[in-house]
């Protein structure tokens, strides 16, 4: 029985943990944004999408979050029998994405913001400089790859 | 599919030409403008351009200034898609005819500029007389002009007492402080906060000791005074504050009915800017005293059409010459429709240099493929396919690239809409709940091959396998280029040995436990397949380890280049994994999708349910759509870029600029 309470821990840290290092990440490459914006606001859509690049950690952490929580039958599925040991199975799957969507959430916005700075210099090469934040996040989709595939592969 | 072949061209022709000759190649806009180094001791020489440049540059700058301020006081209706428009092409006939009358519509420009000056000193004005009634608000109970001095026998003394007071602590004070003279007459005008206003009669001879003793507790005189009553004088303020906003108004008004004349601005200032490159152009040009000489790059399926329209007006010499082998042409691409929609792609990366493949083609292709996988939503793609379509036919003289760009995400949705039937996504699974909820009853999307989030690995396993499809078309096409060299062993042992390799691991992985415990596929190859792909995978990487050196003499230095390249069959790993980006996003799209339904249908079912569904379901799905799009952009971009052109592509191009009239608001017909 107490086993749900290990799987709400994993999904709450997925969730908490990734949605902080988005905030953070985005807050980074948004002060940049509104840097560059209020000297010249016709880059204000091309320093937007630069901005958001790091929001997509918080997405992931949900989504395991939710894939879990569906998994456990917090979703209106009825009561499901967690066991401690698949309680603490869903908690370790649900690590990497937590863990890895935070730091790479916070190193995605900085390189977000020096993007935006090449923006600022060199508006043509917007579609370079989304590429540079576009290679931090691989390793958040490995990780979020990582932890839907454990929370699928589970067996209660 | 191909980089234009480009030829020089050579134009000779009359001093008396020059202009008419320009003007013509800047509307063929088919040259670029490259005048090869020449010694000098030819006779020929450059002309100074910079003064009339700058002279229509001044112009241009006078015609923006005008728009601006047009802008402010008769702002054109725009709506918020104009940046979609494009430039208007008008007749050719019409932009003579603006032309022709510049004179007068510069000076327009210039009472334009100049009568939003006038406002800005009217305004200022105002201020000025705000500030002089607002000094004078105090005195106004007064009824003689503030500089009387008095009558025969009484001097007038006006001033101020600072700090707060009332009528009686004032009285009470002026009278403490003056305590062995006369009576004088005090007439209080104002209390304010900080300084009380008064008037005071007195005869004429106690006013020093008065004024002395008075200074004592703080008086002092106003250091401004009328020679009118300040009622008469605050009445005049009024009458010219008045004026000048009649004035302001008038000035508006006849701004606001320039604000017609803003075409001709636009017109006029396009037709200085073509005429200052023209001259730029001009500045380059080698001249003697009677010829001159252009010479430019010029695509080859243009050249002879040009050079032969040159020669009939003009009677120039013009002669057209292939490039010398070790010379960088500019690089314009030419594709069919298909390769067209990913041109602007190709550029962001990099232009081919000498030699190499245009991409475009096949990155459109792989571009629309991948997108659609990793956006998979019927509904969204649907929605992305119409909402292009819609602004393709509504704008049909938008900017080129920005229709290629418009009509790449049209097919583009119209892939997302295929992989959403495949995976029956319809804005998540927004059909099982509406009918559960609001209807009783469940239908289900029955998705057409699987579902993704029952069988995450089956589309894993099928994402690596698309991206492996990805590389080798990459690596394919560099053995075309080398084919098209005819370094046929560098084909054989750049392409085809790494082609073996991987190959030959691949089939070996597949039978293995490994493979079958991931993946719950199982192969049995026959004993003659395994053996096969065995040899070609030692083969493979023998050529590789023997011959990827071959440039070099030395055998141990040849060994480690070769044992080097091998090293990158572990970037031949990380590209393939680089591919679970697709499942990943593909999920991401889907789960978020059924998050919102969800949450839109905990309000349970009926009217009140739907009445929150409904908002709940539209931003929630808008949000989705906006964060999955600029995703699956982002990231299909980056396999493009990084997997598939790290295979073949290098890049390096410098883009062709044709010398072409260079406007901002309109295009002009030209009839060529």
């Amino acid at each position: 029985m107490s086993g749900i309470v290990y799987a709400l821990i994993g999904i709450i840290l997925a969730v908490t943990l990734a949605g902080c290092g988005s905030a953070f990440g985005v807050k980074i490459a948004g002060q940049a944004a509104a840097g560059v914006t209020s000297v010249d606001p016709s880059k204000f859509s091309k320093v937007l999408l630069l901005q958001l690049l790091p929001g997509t950690q918080g997405i992931y952490g949900l989504l395991v979050g939710f894939i879990a929580m569906g998994k456990i039958g917090l979703l209106g599925g009825g009561n499901v029998d967690v066991s401690v040991t698949s309680g603490l199975l869903i908690l370790a799957a649900c690590l990497p994405i937590a863990v890895v969507g935070l730091t790479s959430a916070i190193l995605q916005g900085k390189t977000s913001a020096a993007s935006i700075g090449v923006v600022a210099k060199k508006p043509e090469a917007f579609g370079k400089s989304m590429l540079f934040p576009a290679m931090v996040e691989t390793y958040a989709i490995l990780a979020l790859l990582v932890s839907l595939l454990a929370v699928n592969g589970i067996q209660l | 599919m191909a980089v234009c072949k480009m030829q020089r061209m050579n134009i000779f022709g009359l001093q008396e030409d020059r202009k008419a000759i320009l003007e013509r190649l800047q509307a063929w806009g088919a040259l670029e403008i490259n005048i090869p180094e020449t010694d000098s001791g030819d006779g020929l020489a450059t002309m100074d351009t910079t003064a009339s440049r700058q002279r229509y540059e001044r112009r241009i700058q006078t015609l923006q200034q005008a728009l601006e301020v047009l802008d402010r006081y008769a702002p054109a209706h725009k709506s918020m898609l104009a940046g979609l428009a494009g430039k208007d092409l008008i007749e050719k006939s019409d932009y003579t005819a603006v032309c022709a009358r510049r004179h007068e519509i510069l000076s327009a420009a210039q009472t334009v500029l100049n009568q939003d000056k006038e406002i800005g000193e009217r305004k200022a004005t105002i201020v000025r007389l705000k500030n002089q009634l607002e000094g004078l608000a105090p005195w106004m109970t007064l009824d003689v002009p503030m500089n009387f001095r008095g009558t025969r026998e009484t001097r007038f003394l006006l001033g101020t007492f600072p700090g707060l007071w009332t009528q009686e602590t004032l009285l009470e004070a002026i009278a403490a402080a003056t305590p062995d003279l006369p009576a004088q007459d005090v007439t209080i005008l104002s209390l304010g906060k900080d300084y009380a206003y008064t008037a005071i009669l007195c005869l004429k001879a106690d006013a020093q000791a008065l004024e002395e003793a008075l200074r004592g507790i703080g008086f002092a005189r106003p250091s401004q005074l009328t020679d009118k009553a300040p009622s008469e004088v605050g009445k005049d303020l009024v009458a010219q504050w008045k004026a000048e906003e009649d004035g302001i108004a008038k000035l508006e008004a006849s701004l606001w009915e320039a604000g017609a004349s803003r075409r001709d601005f636009e017109i006029l200032s396009d037709y200085f800017r073509i005429r200052a490159d023209k001259y730029a152009v001009l500045g380059t040009l080698p001249q003697s005293s009677h010829t001159f000489l252009v010479s430019g790059y010029v695509p080859a399926d243009q050249a002879k059409k040009l050079a032969s329209d040159l020669t009939d007006r003009y009677h120039a010499a013009v002669e057209i010459e292939e490039l010398p082998e070790e010379e960088e042409a500019p690089v314009l691409l030419q594709n069919n429709h298909v390769g067209k929609m990913s041109e602007s792609l190709v550029k962001t990366f990099a232009l081919p240099h000498k030699g190499e493949l245009d991409p475009s083609f096949f990155t459109t292709i792989f571009y629309i493929f991948f997108f659609g996988l990793m956006l998979s939503d019927a509904a969204y793609g649907a929605i992305v396919s119409i909402v292009c379509a819609v602004a393709l036919l509504k704008f049909p003289r938008m900017g080129e690239n920005m229709k290629q760009s418009l009509r790449l995400f049209f097919w583009c949705g119209i892939s997302t809409t295929f992989w959403g039937i495949m995976f029956g996504g319809f804005f998540g699974d927004a059909v099982t709940v509406v009918t559960k909820t609001f209807f009783g009853h469940e239908i289900t999307l029955k998705p057409v091959w699987f579902a993704p989030l029952e069988d995450p690995t089956k589309l894993l396993i099928y994402s690596m396998l698309f991206g492996l499809v990805h590389l080798y078309a990459g690596l394919l096409l560099k053995g075309y280029m080398y084919l098209r060299r005819k370094d046929f062993v560098g084909c054989f042992f750049d392409v085809v040995c790494w082609l073996l390799m991987v190959t030959g691991l691949i089939l070996m992985l597949l039978p293995t436990e490994i493979f079958y415990s991931i993946s719950q596929m199982e192969f049995h190859f026959s004993p003659a397949l395994q053996q096969a792909s065995k040899i070609m995978a030692i083969v493979g990487a023998a050529g590789i380890l023997l011959m990827s050196g071959r440039g070099r003499k030395n055998p141990f230095l040849r060994l480690a280049l070769g044992a080097y390249d091998l090293y990158n069959i572990t970037g031949w790993l990380s590209d393939v994994l680089s591919y679970s980006r697709l499942l990943a996003l593909g999920l991401a799209t889907g789960v978020i999708a059924q998050v919102f339904n969800q949450m839109g249908s905990m309000f349970g079912g009926g009217i009140l349910g739907a009445i929150a569904f409904i908002p709940v379901f539209l931003i929630g799905h808008t949000l989705n759509l906006a964060i999955n799009l600029l995703g699956a952009y982002v990231h299909t971009c980056r396999l493009q870029y990084v997997e598939f052109y790290g295979k073949f592509y290098e890049g390096g191009g410098r883009e062709f600029q044709p010398f072409h009239q260079q406007t901002n608001y309109v295009e002009i017909k030209e009839e060529i």
